[in-house]
């Protein structure tokens, strides 16, 4: 049986401002199994976004367990948190986070210049990625040259381009007309079917909701 | 793609501002070296002083004369090889700014004394031989068009009338930073006058010049002069040549001190140019620096592309600015040639510009650095563009 790609238990997150504690996540218990497509529903501040945060360890729990691809998240040191999500976490942003003084390519290259990839092999990774999203023919254009739906396109491509066993994706079209959203929603589908993985996407949009295969609501910081 | 690559395309991502930039480094780097090469200049003549040459003059200061008598008592010291002596003559020639250091020597052995001072031994047998001859240096006849033979004539303002003179010589420098822009007479053709016209100042010399046999002991020498002529109507102050010319230098030492305030303030300026840009850079880069921490890169990662981008400005500013240095500081060397013979940059003037672009890099990235590591991943995210 597969290892369930996260498993969080009595998962707390709070903040504080100035003296006052804020709880934003309130004993979250979720397992989710591999190769699952989640859509996390939930008004502004209900704490989607926290625990995105928290599953791609940019961000610490207060307290309470957070297990994802195996190893718990919490535990780890920095430097092992920034190898783990170089490893496992591909990340796709509402607004792309693309660097506009690169390519698409250089763009999707971006996160193999961690690995010790040569540069052939780079080059084979990215293409591939590149061409899964569509845009094998746009690799040299750069940010500007590339519509909204284009660049959240290579956005995805870069998220997938070092084969994450886990992709969390943001908002991923809102920032997006009906069309391109569609085309985006369609290309996470395929990811998790054809390619398996495991995708967490946080949206306020009940139609991309539909796109996967659970949905779970977060409200006022707990599950529903 | 490389990180240099990502480093020289982020240098250019705003091309105007980093255009502005670089050219306000060049600008910045190039005055620096000037006023360095400015102040190098100013002590150029205490650089050119010889070891194995002392200077005696009036104790009370070098605008009091000593009498000519002196010359012969201080020939009698044990380790004095030779003397010559100078007056400073200060004469007008046409026009109050034609200014040009005129001296009346002893035409005996001054040019001996002076091996820096070029000259053909026929021409100096002409000096001798010729009490209103003259020696100018090559810089001052090139100024006026002066050849050998002409006629020249200076108002004189220390001894007064008008003083006529043959030029039979032009002298060269030997070194780089020997004043060719002297212009020597006989001493006896201003004592002949001055005993006619005003005898209570004749025989009254400016300094003299000692040529002593070791350098080590010339502390022992000069306490000797001036113990000599202690008591005396006109008591001595002896030091070696470059003391005499430094405590030239320090009557001007508040200009200097100006010079090189400015020249440290200009090295705050180009650090504020070049800190301000990079605090903008790196405030517009906040949540693409997170994001790139998002994808696993670490924080080394984003000192690497900040310090790179901050280096990289500071070196092109700072190389313009010494290529700069090296055009502008020659045309200004030619233009002050007769005040400042051999004012030219030097490596060290180059070195330190560029040291300075240097420092003003890693200086500059230090604050945009400690912001980009000091804020959190999600704090970073959460800024928009």
């Amino acid at each position: 049986m597969l290892e369930p790609a996260v498993q969080i238990s009595s998962l707390y997150k709070s903040y504080y401002r100035d003296s006052l504690e804020i709880p934003v996540l309130r004993n979250i218990n979720l397992e989710i199994p591999a190769g699952a497509f989640v859509a996390l529903m939930g008004p502004s501040g209900s704490g989607k976004s926290t625990l995105l945060n928290l599953l791609a360890g940019i961000d610490q729990p207060t307290s309470g367990s957070l297990k994802v691809a195996g190893e718990e998240v919490s535990r780890l040191s920095e430097r092992d948190l920034a190898k783990w999500r170089a490893r496992h976490i591909g990340f796709i942003f509402q607004f792309y986070n693309l660097l506009p003084v690169l390519t698409a390519y250089e763009n999707v290259e971006l996160p193999l210049l961690l690995t010790h990839l040569s540069k052939k092999e780079r080059k084979e990774h990215v293409e591939t990625a590149l061409s899964i999203v569509g845009l094998a023919d746009r690799m040299k254009h750069y940010p500007r040259q590339l519509s909204g739906g284009q660049e959240q396109r290579v956005a995805i491509a870069r998220a997938i381009v070092s084969d994450p066993s886990l992709i969390l994706a943001d908002e991923p079209t809102g920032d997006l007309d009906k069309q391109s959203a569609e085309d985006i929603l369609h290309l996470l589908s395929r990811l998790n079917e054809e390619y398996g993985k495991t995708i967490i996407m946080v949206t306020h949009d009940p139609r991309a909701a539909d796109k996967a295969k659970t949905i779970r609501h977060l409200d006022k910081g707990e599950l529903t | 793609m490389k990180v240099f690559r990502l480093i020289y395309k982020n240098a250019f991502r705003h091309k105007l501002r980093t255009f502005l930039t670089v050219l306000g480094l060049a600008l910045a780097v190039m005055a620096f070296g000037l006023i360095r090469t400015f102040i190098t200049a100013w002590y150029s003549g205490a650089e050119a002083a010889a070891p194995d040459r002392l200077v005696t003059r009036n104790a009370v200061s070098i605008i009091f004369t000593l009498p000519i008598s002196y010359k012969e008592q201080i020939l009698k010291i044990d380790g004095v090889k030779d003397v010559t002596y100078a007056a400073w003559f200060g004469g007008i020639y046409v026009d109050p700014k034609n200014f040009f250091p005129q001296y009346a020597v002893d035409q005996s052995n001054f040019f001996t004394l002076f091996p820096e001072f070029i000259l053909p031994p026929e021409q100096f047998e002409e000096f001798k031989e010729e009490r209103k001859a003259v020696i100018v240096g090559r810089r001052l006849a090139d100024r006026f068009g002066w050849k050998i033979g002409d006629p020249i004539t200076l108002i004189g303002t220390i001894y007064p009338g008008d003083w006529d003179f043959v030029i039979r010589g032009v002298y060269t420098g030997r070194d780089v930073n020997t004043d060719e822009t002297a212009f020597i007479m006989r001493f006896d053709y201003l004592d002949e006058v001055m005993r006619r016209d005003s005898p209570g100042r004749a025989g009254q010399i400016g300094w003299y010049a000692l040529k002593i046999d070791d350098p080590n002991r010339s502390a022992e020498i000069a306490k000797q002069v001036d113990a000599r002529f202690k008591n005396s109507l006109a008591e001595t102050l002896t030091e070696t040549e470059k003391e005499f010319q430094l405590s030239f230098i320090q009557m001007s030492s508040a200009i200097i001190l100006g010079l090189r305030i400015v020249s440290f303030l200009i090295i705050g300026v180009i650090l504020l140019v070049l800190a301000n840009t990079m605090a903008m850079t790196a405030r517009e880069r906040i949540s693409e620096h997170a994001f790139m921490r998002t994808l696993g890169f670490r924080g080394y990662h984003l000192v690497g592309l900040i310090l790179g981008e901050s280096f990289f400005m500071a070196i092109l500013g700072g190389l313009i600015g010494t290529a700069l240095l090296a055009v502008v500081g020659n045309l200004v060397g030619i233009a002050l040639s007769q005040f400042f013979p051999g004012f030219a940059p030097d490596t060290v003037a180059y070195l330190l510009c560029i040291g300075t672009a240097l420092l003003v890099g890693l200086g500059a990235s230090i604050f945009p650095i400690q912001r980009a590591l000091r804020i959190k991943i999600v704090d970073g995210l959460r800024v928009v563009d």
